[in-house]
């Protein structure tokens, strides 16, 4: 219980854009090593100093610099072997960084685990026992929250029903197991292993897809809006290109709006650029309107761009009454400040509209502090973006991985001409790293299987 | 009150069947003095149901049983008339050994290993009261008024506690087999506050003998080679006698079908909880419409009798429907019924009130054993008899209770479901209930158990040498096998390409070899290293070699399993006082009152963060202690 490492993140993505993950346990530095590069191994580091490195992945890439801190038993939070990484990456590599950590062999903390231990350890006061407690009940039902939203829709289907066509290829395998003279068909191994081969094929997705999970995949949503030729789609580009683009699935990208996956500082987030809006009598740009005022609906936030060269006109303003209209949070953003020679009336216009971002696209001015805006607003209103969050995703998918492992077990098991009891043994076990996630008992529901499907009986 | 006393006891057992057999036993045998109670001394050990003994996951508790020192693998193989091992083909976890019994020769023939045993005596009598004194049991009052007094009782009734037969509409107060009912003991089992449940079950049609056109049956012969339970039991010859199969008909469903509103259990008439996996042939048809035909066993019920059991034929159908339905099976057409197929209700315990050690909670000195507490199944019944006699033995000696965890045995499984879980249906032991199975293995039994009921005192010096010796011989093959390297050449080749393995090119060592699916121990002869063994020393060595990788990853998780078991949580917490605990986990935490995290982890209502507050707690406990110390 006690003497396995663990990791987690200790510090929120939050305002700061960065993210401590922490390692405590025996493994700690030997953990750290297979990941970290720096002037010194962490081994040979001294205790309690920090080292700049880089974290290299399985195929030898930089993934991020970061700050190490390593920390030797007993001085540390708890009193296990410490290191803490530091890193500016964000969601995306926290969650790799987390996730490269559990594959060198840390487990994932569970809520409030690194107080538990500190306590167990005797680092806490006795006096604090109940807080403690505390903690690790309250953490707990925040992150079970967080999962249930995390699961909701798709993934969670998905998920569903692999698990339950290990269900039933279990039950199908136990009940020849079980009740050897019943006269059900009897599984074969060749016939388990193409099961498992297909149910391997669905999970495999199911990981690749889950990397970025719901909230990637959907992500906040940020819509461009302004009349024609105001610069959004030079924005779009220098947003796009300037931040690695998210590779994305999604279908139903309209004609009329074009959407693009960034990742701005760690967040996740989805670029729409709306056709120009404008009240117009053409038939076909009417329909752009319209499409463009619903993603103006749908968004986080939106952005205004106004050509300020052409001045603050009642077009635009019309448009940011739309915009006020549906109470949506927006940031204005006067472009083309290089075409304005009169450099008086761009400070007037400031300290009229003091939230408002004057930017040139062009020559790449205000678009970082359009990016800050953004990052600010995600971090302080959405709840989805916290470390809960990327913890809960990282978690699922390393149950989903070990899952999988098994999984590959079991079809080694049949191509080695093993007996179905070592068949049915990984995929129970596999069954139950997927109960982990859904919460759900293996045997249970095997047993379950088995009464239900099969007529058996004296 | 002028009460006669009949006698003073260090243990009583109310119930002489096959859980009440082995809880006599085993305080007897450890010195203790004992009395068994039966309502009836001709149904001793009797079989209600199917005449046989054994089958998935119950005969690996039947191994068990007998590693621990208990009795039924000794009756059983004294009076079985077939042999079979079972899931031959599908793997060493799940093998298991099932045998035909004669029913009236093992009912006599524990009957006499009671009567022979010292410091046992035997007793007919109903047993009507349970008495008790301060929390702590005093004795019993039976029929008569007499009064037995004891330090510990173990109550072991079957299904005989107001017991109530079911044909159609006919519904008597009646134990199985036509016995006596206990109609009075659930009353005093009330009164001390202990919640009872009621249970159904079933049992099919015996046919004459005489009457089954056996040419339209199939043939089920015994196998060849014998495999006993005991491991006490050396190599048998027996004359085997054969089972026979035939089916149900589009006939026989209609039948039903047409009848259905006769049946009791859709009129309503039972209220008692039936099991899943024994549901009778009307549940089946009702539940699974679209199957058309259904096996049925046709089984000899011993040497003496014509009587033949009907598995799968389980009925509660009113006389005349049973008597259609049976001879609507292909050469049962002319079948004469001997006994009807009946459902019994009868009264049973919420097993979750009681320990691990199946002593129930706040009665000192109470235990329970089989069909009492929600299980079903001679063999679970023996098991769980074997642990509470040994229990009461322990208590009476100021020893630590024998609980064997999930790890350990099915037995351990069975008692930690029961105990942890509860049941809300007759609970039947399967290999898939153990999470450990690969390591509960009917050929280790003894491995697992053997030094236990040696340490206990159950198991003689006779059977620890030869469980000593048989591991002696297992570890001296295995090292032999390791030590040995076979050459690369043409009659090695040879004799693994006709085996269909891989050829080698550089020498292999035998323990390698055998790891190969395809070469099996018995293969190595053919290239003159075999070794002359007894057959259950090669099944260990093949085993713990073929599946190396596998038991390593079990003993793993065995591993782990363990550091939760060890973990004891103190008998006086006070749950609902514990800062933290959700309200639902702290209610089942004060009822259950588990003896170990580990048990705690199982219960359900009780979540991993629950658990992770309870290791807090138990700190902050045990700290507080040790200050309170240095004080």
């Amino acid at each position: 219980m006690k003497n396995d490492t663990i990791a987690g993140v200790s510090t929120a993505v939050g305002n700061s854009g960065i993210s401590v993950i922490r390692l405590s346990g025996p493994e700690a530095f030997l953990i750290a090593d297979k990941v970290f590069r720096g002037k010194n191994t962490v081994s040979d580091q001294k205790s309690h100093t920090i080292q700049y490195g880089k974290i290299i992945s399985d195929t030898n890439e930089v993934m991020d610099e970061v700050l190490l801190s390593k920390m030797e038993a007993p001085r540390t939070y708890t009193r296990e072997d410490v290191v803490e990484i530091s890193s500016h990456g964000g969601y995306t590599i926290a969650v790799s960084l987390l996730n490269l950590l559990y594959k060198h062999g840390a487990r994932p903390a569970e809520p409030g685990e690194f107080t538990k231990r500190a306590f167990l350890n005797g680092r806490i006061d006795l006096s604090q026992a109940e807080a403690v407690m505390d903690i690790i009940q309250a953490r707990t039902q925040r992150v079970s929250k967080v999962a249930v939203r995390q699961l909701e829709g798709s993934v969670s289907q998905i998920l569903n029903e692999i698990r339950e066509k290990i269900i039933i290829l279990l039950s199908n395998i136990e009940v020849n197991l079980d009740y050897p003279e019943y006269d059900a068909e009897e599984v074969t191994l060749v016939q388990a292993g193409k099961e498992t081969e297909g149910i391997i094929v669905e999970l495999e997705k199911l990981i690749n897809s889950f990397h970025f999970g719901k909230l990637l995949r959907e992500g906040m949503e940020v819509v461009i809006t302004g009349r024609p030729n105001v610069g959004k789609s030079s924005l779009m580009n220098r947003l796009t290109r300037k931040n690695r683009s998210i590779v994305t699935d999604i279908p139903g990208t309209t004609r009329d709006t074009i959407e693009e996956f960034v990742n701005i500082k760690g967040i996740p987030v989805k670029l729409v650029d709306t056709a120009g809006v404008r009240e117009t009598l053409d038939q076909v740009e009417q329909q752009g309107v319209e499409r463009s005022i619903k993603a103006i609906k749908d968004a986080d936030l939106v952005v205004v761009l106004v050509d300020l060269s052409q001045g603050f006109i009642s077009e635009d303003k019309i448009l940011l009454n739309k915009v006020l209209e549906h109470n949506k949070p927006y940031v204005l953003c006067f472009n083309k400040t290089d075409l304005i020679k009169d450099k008086a009336s761009i400070n007037e216009m400031s300290e009229t509209y003091s939230d408002a971002i004057f930017m040139s696209i062009s020559e790449n001015k205000g678009v970082d502090e359009l990016e800050e805006r953004i990052f600010g607003f995600a971090t302080e209103n959405s709840q989805d973006i916290d470390n809960q969050v990327l913890i809960t995703n990282a978690r699922h998918e390393h149950q989903l991985k070990k899952a999988k492992e098994y999984l590959e077990s079991a079809l080694k098991a049949c191509d080695l001409k093993m007996s179905l009891d070592m068949v049915a043994l990984d995929l129970k076990v596999a069954l139950e790293e997927l109960g982990k996630i859904t919460g759900h008992h293996a045997d249970q529901d095997v047993i379950n299987a088995i009464f239900s499907r099969f007529c058996l009986g004296k | 009150m002028s009460d006669f006393i009949g006698g003073e006891y260090d243990v009583i057992v109310v119930g002489a069947g096959h859980a009440g057999c082995e809880a006599a036993l085993a305080p007897a045998r450890l010195g203790l003095k004992t009395a068994i109670f039966s309502l009836n001394l001709d149904s001793i050990a009797n079989m209600p149901c199917n005449p046989n003994i054994g089958g998935t996951a119950k005969g690996q508790l039947v191994r068990e049983v007998d590693a621990l020192g208990g009795q039924m693998g000794i009756s059983a193989d004294a009076n079985f008339i077939q042999s079979k091992i079972l899931n031959r083909a599908k793997g060493p976890a799940v093998y298991s050994l099932r045998a035909q019994i004669d029913r009236r020769a093992y009912s006599d023939y524990m009957k006499k290993v009671l009567e022979m045993q010292e410091n046992l005596d035997i007793k007919q009598a109903e047993v009507t009261d349970i008495l008790c004194e301060n929390g702590k049991v005093k004795g019993v009052r039976v029929h008569t008024g007499t009064i037995y007094n004891c330090k510990a009782l173990i109550l072991t009734t079957g299904t005989y506690l107001k017991g109530c037969i079911i044909i159609g509409d006919s519904k008597v107060s009646s134990g199985p087999d036509g016995l006596l009912p206990a109609n009075k003991l659930s009353d005093s089992l009330k009164e001390l506050g202990i919640e009872i449940m009621r249970f159904k079950t079933g049992t099919p049609a015996r046919i004459n003998e005489r009457s089954i056109d056996f040419s339209k049956l199939i043939e089920q012969p015994g196998d060849e080679e014998i495999v006993p339970f005991s491991f006490m039991t050396g190599e048998v010859k027996k004359e085997q006698v054969s089972c026979y199969m035939t089916h149900t008909t589009a006939e026989t469903h209609k039948i039903i079908r047409e009848n259905l509103h006769r049946a009791p259990m859709y009129s309503g008439d039972i209220k008692g909880i039936g099991a899943r996996y024994c549901p009778s042939i009307e549940d089946k048809i009702v539940r699974f419409a679209d199957k058309e035909s259904h096996q049925v066993f046709v089984e000899p019920m011993g040497l003496g009798t014509k009587e033949m059991y009907l598995q799968g034929m389980s009925t509660s159908m009113p006389e005349d429907v049973q008597l259609k339905m049976v001879r609507s099976l292909p050469g049962l057409e002319n079948a004469q019924i001997m006994r009807p197929a009946y459902a019994i209700e009868y009264d049973c315990i919420n097993p979750a009130q009681l320990k691990l050690s199946l002593e129930i909670k706040g009665i000192d000195g109470l235990f329970f054993a089989g069909q009492i507490n929600g299980s079903s199944g001679y063999e679970e019944a023996a098991a769980q008899g074997l642990i509470a006699g040994i229990n009461a033995a322990m208590k009476l000696q100021n020893r630590e209770p024998l609980i064997l965890d999930r790890s350990q045995a099915y037995i351990g499984v069975l008692i930690d479901d029961l105990v942890t879980k509860g049941t809300n249906e007759p609970y039947r032991m399967m290999t898939s209930r153990a999470e450990h199975r690969l390591y509960l293995r009917q050929d280790n039994a003894d491995v697992r158990l053997t030094p236990i009921g040696y340490e206990i005192g159950l198991v003689s010096q006779e059977r620890y040498n030869r469980f000593i010796e048989k591991s002696k011989m297992v570890e001296k093959d295995i090292k032999r096998l390791k030590d040995t390297i076979i050459p690369a050449n043409d009659t090695n080749n040879d004799f693994l390409a006709r085996h269909g393995s891989n050829k080698i090119v550089s020498g292999i060592k035998l323990y390698d070899l055998l790891k190969r699916p395809e070469i099996e121990y018995k293969h190595l002869s053919e290239i003159g290293q075999d070794a002359e063994l007894p057959k259950e020393v090669i099944e260990q060595v093949s085993v713990s070699i073929k599946y190396e990788g596998y038991l390593k990853r079990q003993m793993a998780q065995i591993e782990q399993f363990k550091r939760m078991e060890e973990r004891r949580m103190p008998e006086d917490i006070d749950y609902s006082q514990i800062h933290g605990l959700r309200i639902e986990a702290r209610q089942k935490l004060n009822s259950i009152r588990p003896q170990s995290l580990g048990q705690a982890s199982r219960i359900s209502g009780v979540s991993p963060a629950d658990i992770s507050v309870l290791l807090v707690y138990l700190e902050s406990r045990k700290r507080k202690l040790s200050e309170g110390q240095s004080c």
